[in-house]
This record gives C-alpha cells, structure tokens and sequence, in this order.
C-alpha cells in the first residue's frame, strides 16, 4: 500500500508524548486528502489540535460541542450538497465518550438519515480529556477514577458497549474496526469508507498512555496487544456481510495485554480468568 | 405581491421560501410543528430548493445548522419552548461562532407544569444568548420579519444569529390576510448569501469552533457586544430599505399614541393588539394612554424606549414572563436602564387569557400602585 508523505495534521499539538489519537487522524487523514472537512466532538483531539489562535489542522475543520459532532457533520454535509460540492469528504473525529455516550443520539440520527459521512470514533476507553473517567466504551475489570477498585470494587463492573455493532444495526453500508497499530489495516478501511455511499462508521481502537497506565514509548506495542491477545477484533460489515480482517497467528494471553497496564493491575486470577473466557468465546465464535 | 387569507405559520413558510434558505434543519413541536409541515411540503414540491433535515432533536435541528452555516450557506430553523431549551447550549454555541442563522420561535411556556400554551419565558430565557430577537405582532410583521432578520444577520457588521418570536397559536395559528412579496422585490431586498467571513472550504482550510484560554475568550465576548450595537443602525436601515421596496414601515419600537400620554404601557407580541384596542376606547373617553411596542427586543433599544416614555406620568410594562424575585425581564431592563416611574405587571403565562378588562386594570393599579410588580389574572382573582 502506498502512503502518502503529506500531512494534514500539523505536528506542534498539545497532544501528550505517545498520543494514539493524532496518529490515528493522521492516518486517515493521509487518505482522505486535501478535499475534506472534518468535524470534531469536543475532548482530547479538538482540545489539543485547536488552542486560539494555533491550529493542527491544515483542512477546513469545525467543534461545535460535545455530543452532536453527527449532527453538525449532517448540516455540514447537506449545505456541501446544496452548494454542488459533492466530491468533498466529510469525516467526523470523536471519542468514545462523544460516540458511545452523549453522542449517541445525533450519532443514530446521522446515521439513520444516511448522511454521506465518515464518523471515525477514535476509542481511548475511558473520557481521558477530563481524566480518565468511565465511559460506556470502558471495558469490564478497568479501574478509572469514577469506577476505581477498592475494597468493596473491582473496577468497572459492565462490559464494554458494542457499538459498531450498533451502526451495524442501523443499516450502515460500511461498518469496520481498526487499530492504529495496523495502519494499513486502518487505512484501506478509511478508503473504503471514503468510497461508500452513505455513512460509514470506523471504530479505531487508540491506546492512551496516560489512562491506561503504559510508557508513551509502548502505545503501538499496546494495540498489537490488544488485537493478538483477541481483546480488541479487526473487521468490517460491507453491506451487512461480515469478514474478520486480521487473524493473529496465535492468539496471546490476555493476561500479558492486562499486565502491561496499570488501570488492569489489580484485578485478581478469577477476573482475569473471567476475562480471559470471554474473549476465549468471543475468538471461538469467529474462528480466530 | 399577492394578498392571501393565512394562518402566521404559514407567512412564515412563505418568507422562508421568499428567503431560499439552502438547508432547512428542522424538529416538529406544538405550536411550531405546521411551519416544518409546510416546508417539507415546499420541498417536497420543488417550490424551495433546499435541503431539509429531519432531524432527530432539535438539539440536532440547531447543530445542523451551525455545521451548514459555518459551510457557508443560508440556513432557516424553527422551534418552541422545550425545544428552544433543548437548543440552549447551541444556542450560545451559534452567537458565537457568529452564524447568521434565522430561528423562529413559537413562543410557548417551559414545563413544568408542562403547558403547550403561550407565554414569552422560552425566547426571553435566551434573551444573554447573543442572538437578535424580534417580536411580532401579526402575521404580516411575521413574514416580513424574516426578511428583514437576514438582511441584518448576515451584515458584516453585525454577524449574529436572529430569532423571530411569535406568540404561540395566538398568533401562529391566527388567520390573517398577508401580503406576500414578489420574488424579484424579495431578491432585491434580500440577495443571495455570499460569506466574507470564516467558513468551511477545502481551498481556504479554516478552524472554526477553538479552544480559547483567558487571554481571548473575554475578548470574544466583547466583539459580540459592539457587534449587537452596531446592529441597531443596520436594523433601521435595513427597515428603511424594506419600506421603500414594500411600503411598510417598522421601528425597533412601535409608538402607538405615545406623544401626549400621561400614562404609557409597554408590552412585546400580539398583545400589543388588544392594547391598541383599549387605547383608542380610552381614548375616546378622553384618557392619555399610549402603547410603546418594544418590537426588537435584541439589541434592546434603550434610547428609543427613553425617549419615548420621557413625557409619561407614569409606566406600566408588561411581561409575558417571570423572572422569580424581581419580576419580568422587560420591565427590569428598562429599570436598569432609564429613570423613570414604570410598575412590572405579569400576565399571561400559560395561555392565560389577557382581555381588555386586565388591560384597564392595569391601567388603574399603574395610576394607583401598591407594588412594584403585580400578577394579573391570576385564578383567585378571577372566580
């Protein structure tokens, strides 16, 4: 796969040492090329691309507020239509507290009204902008500072909201997950998304090294993990067909993915184990 | 120009049409719902050429709206009540980002106890919002309205969205006739949307929306208020221009047999009708009374109110909405802002019928106060 050297996210943002989001918008940004709007939800990635008066951004791009980057991606969209400007891309960024939370209504909507946008849900696990609170994306046994272990807790005590699968549900002609440590995984994804009529939705799974506990030197090494151990699953729905994308050669204990972590520290051998069958479940059904 | 019997909803739909708005976000709610109605009808007939979103919130309605106008076209919402405190946050968000974007409003009351009636409190809660707000009369000052709103929200020198308020069913469901403008005069008046300022295009990569830390926000802010000041002089000659254009004539106030009156009444909306009626009645019988319409209401038009109620013994301002303690908000403005003897009088909340009879009582509590602010037509009263 070629990758283009251009670049549409300055560097010089206030994104932390070892950020997995702007290497993710980098990414996708390199597909997407110089004729696109992008639309971000309020959090990490529009905190630190946008301080006044600097900006990361060399493409049009606009924050409006926390939960309705879809529906400002609609309006934005529909007046590109009306203006006879149907070739331009328009891609949303927003995490997975602005996705999976308060996002999911103009997220429905969006969808729903089959909008021809991208919506490009950059998924960290927890609000890390505001400091590493529980979000629905948070996944089960992962201590945060609003579902911290204690004595009486053993962290987050739900599993993670599946929403690609949610999309899925809404009749999304494209639906896929990716990983920034795939790139050209993830990028052949953004490519098909940007080809797709109508919506399409990419759930990227981004390592953060500050409210998952890692160096900043490991976030690639965390996404491999995250995949090889089947914690985290690569795949794609074209038009309601599903096709696993990337099957590790021999899938990894769970246990060295949760080790390297610190919000997974405390769990015990029984949660871990509980863990462990779940992705063993989840892996046995797709034959991973 | 054409001479039609319609409902205000409708004079609006057919402003909005006169307007060609590219994209039309729109979310149905009593007494709004008609005007979305009859737009999707427009559109679905091809006489508007535009997007229209339908929306799943008006949250999503008034978000839409700021992605579509920040790209850099015309674009027309409407709302009431729940859903104008649905659109709050954006609301805010839209003054800010300095869209020029249109809003009605079918002023309804805010739950709870929840009430599909009118009264003011939706609009007048958005009064710090940064947007312009107009309230009319009937429906040709309705249509009308509209117009003029983007003529004076996508002035450079002002930048600020406009919400055009109009009382709930008693005006919106009112049937009137109302002239509706030729398209090439309504051309004339108001031309094609062409942005100067930052928008949405691959050829000019711009960052709307950022992050400001203390040395800027405050600044912001500030450029918000000189612009809405600005707008009052863009306002008058955007209403001289519609004068000459279609012969109809509008203020930021409306002084209706103001000039010798010893006692003068204040009010905003179609209650200004009954008003109207009452005065010249008391007229007749040899009373000073006079109506100041406070039409615009955003920028607030604190010189023309003084000036209008400098010869007046006394002031009556009525609020079709409360502010808990201090009473309505149009009579605390003009406290704060001019010395003069005026006394709050709270009516009409929840649809609660105001007749002439509550007019003259008024009228007489005004002459002989015992408060400073006075509920009228509350149900003890009544029975």
């Amino acid at each position: 796969m070629e990758i283009s050297e251009k670049e549409f996210l300055a560097p010089g943002h206030r994104g932390c040492a070892g950020c997995g989001a702007t290497i993710g918008v980098r990414l996708a940004l390199k597909v997407l090329g110089k004729n696109t709007v992008a639309v971000s939800a309020t959090g990490c990635l529009e905190i630190i691309t946008s301080p006044y008066p600097e900006t990361a951004w060399e493409i049009p791009w606009i924050h409006l507020a926390f939960e309705n980057s879809a529906a400002v991606a609609s309006g934005v969209e529909r007046a590109l239509k009306a203006l006879g400007k149907d070739d331009t891309t328009v891609v949303t960024f927003a995490g997975d507290g602005g996705t999976a939370d308060i996002g999911l209504q103009a997220l429905s909507g969006a969808m729903e009204r089959g909008h021809n946008i991208i919506y490009i849900c950059y998924d960290n696990e927890a609000y890390m902008n505001t400091g590493v609170q529980r979000s629905g994306a948070t996944p089960y046994g992962a201590s945060t500072t609003t579902s911290p272990h204690g004595k009486e807790s053993f962290g987050e005590d739900r599993p993670k909201k599946n929403i690609p699968m949610i999309m899925a549900a809404h009749g999304v002609p494209y639906v896929a997950t990716a990983s920034i440590s795939y790139p050209e995984d993830f990028m052949k994804k953004v490519q098909k998304a940007k080809e797709t009529e109508g919506p399409a939705y990419i759930h990227l799974s981004q390592p953060c090294t500050t409210g998952w506990g890692y160096d900043p030197s490991k976030t690639i090494e965390m996404g491999r993990m995250a995949v090889e151990s089947g914690s985290w699953i690569l795949y794609e729905i074209v038009d309601g067909h599903f096709r696993v994308t990337y099957r590790p050669m021999q899938r990894k204990l769970v246990d060295e993915y949760l080790n390297a972590q610190k919000r997974f520290k405390h769990l015990t051998d029984e949660e871990r184990q509980r863990i462990q069958s779940h992705v063993d479940a989840v892996c046995a059904e797709l034959k991973i | 120009m054409v001479l039609k019997v319609i409902s205000t909803n409708m004079a609006v739909a057919e402003a909005v049409k006169l307007a060609k708005p590219l994209v039309v976000p729109v979310y149905p709610i009593t007494p709004q719902t008609s005007i979305s109605e009859y737009l999707a009808q427009f559109v679905a007939d091809g006489e508007l050429k535009a997007e229209y979103i339908r929306v799943e919130s008006e949250h999503s309605a008034i978000s839409a709206a700021v992605g579509a106008s920040g790209t850099g076209v015309r674009v027309f919402t409407a709302t009431s009540s729940q859903g104008m405190a649905l659109m709050h946050e954006i609301i805010f968000a839209a003054a800010g980002l300095r869209n020029p974007i249109v809003l009605v409003d079918a002023n309804r009351a805010l739950s709870a106890p929840l009430s599909i009636w009118n009264d003011q409190q939706d609009t007048i809660s958005e009064r710090d919002s940064g947007w312009l707000q107009i309230y009319a009369e009937n429906g040709q000052e309705a249509l009308d309205s509209v117009l003029i709103s983007y003529r004076v929200s996508e002035d450079n020198e002002v930048l600020l969205p406009c919400m055009v308020c109009l009382d709930g069913f008693i005006l919106t469901h009112t049937v009137e006739p109302v002239d509706i403008p030729n398209s090439e005069d309504a051309d004339k008046f108001l031309p094609p949307y062409k942005p100067e300022h930052a928008f949405l295009d691959p050829e000019r990569p711009m960052s709307l929306g950022a992050f400001t830390d203390p040395d800027y926000y405050m600044d912001a802010r500030h450029d918000m208020e000189l612009a809405m000041e600005r707008s009052k002089k863009v306002i008058e000659k955007a209403h001289q221009e519609f004068a000459d254009i279609f012969g109809r004539e509008y203020g930021l106030v409306e002084k209706y047999k103001c000039k010798d009156a010893e006692t003068i009444l204040v009010a905003m909306g179609s209650i200004c009708s009954t008003i109207k009626d009452v005065i010249d009645d008391l007229r007749s019988q040899g009373e000073k009374v006079g109506l100041l319409r406070v039409r615009v209401f955003r920028p607030f038009p604190r010189d023309e109110i003084r000036e209008a109620l400098e010869g007046a013994s006394q002031v009556a301002v009525l609020d079709k909405n409360i502010s808990f303690g201090v009473g309505g908000v149009l009579y605390n403005n003009i406290k704060a802002k001019m010395d003069v003897n005026a006394y709050g009088f709270i009516v009409g909340l929840g649809g609660r019928d105001i007749t002439p009879k509550h007019i003259i009582e008024i009228i007489n509590k005004t002459k002989n106060p015992i408060t400073d602010v006075q509920w009228i037509g509350l149900r003890e009263e009544e029975i």
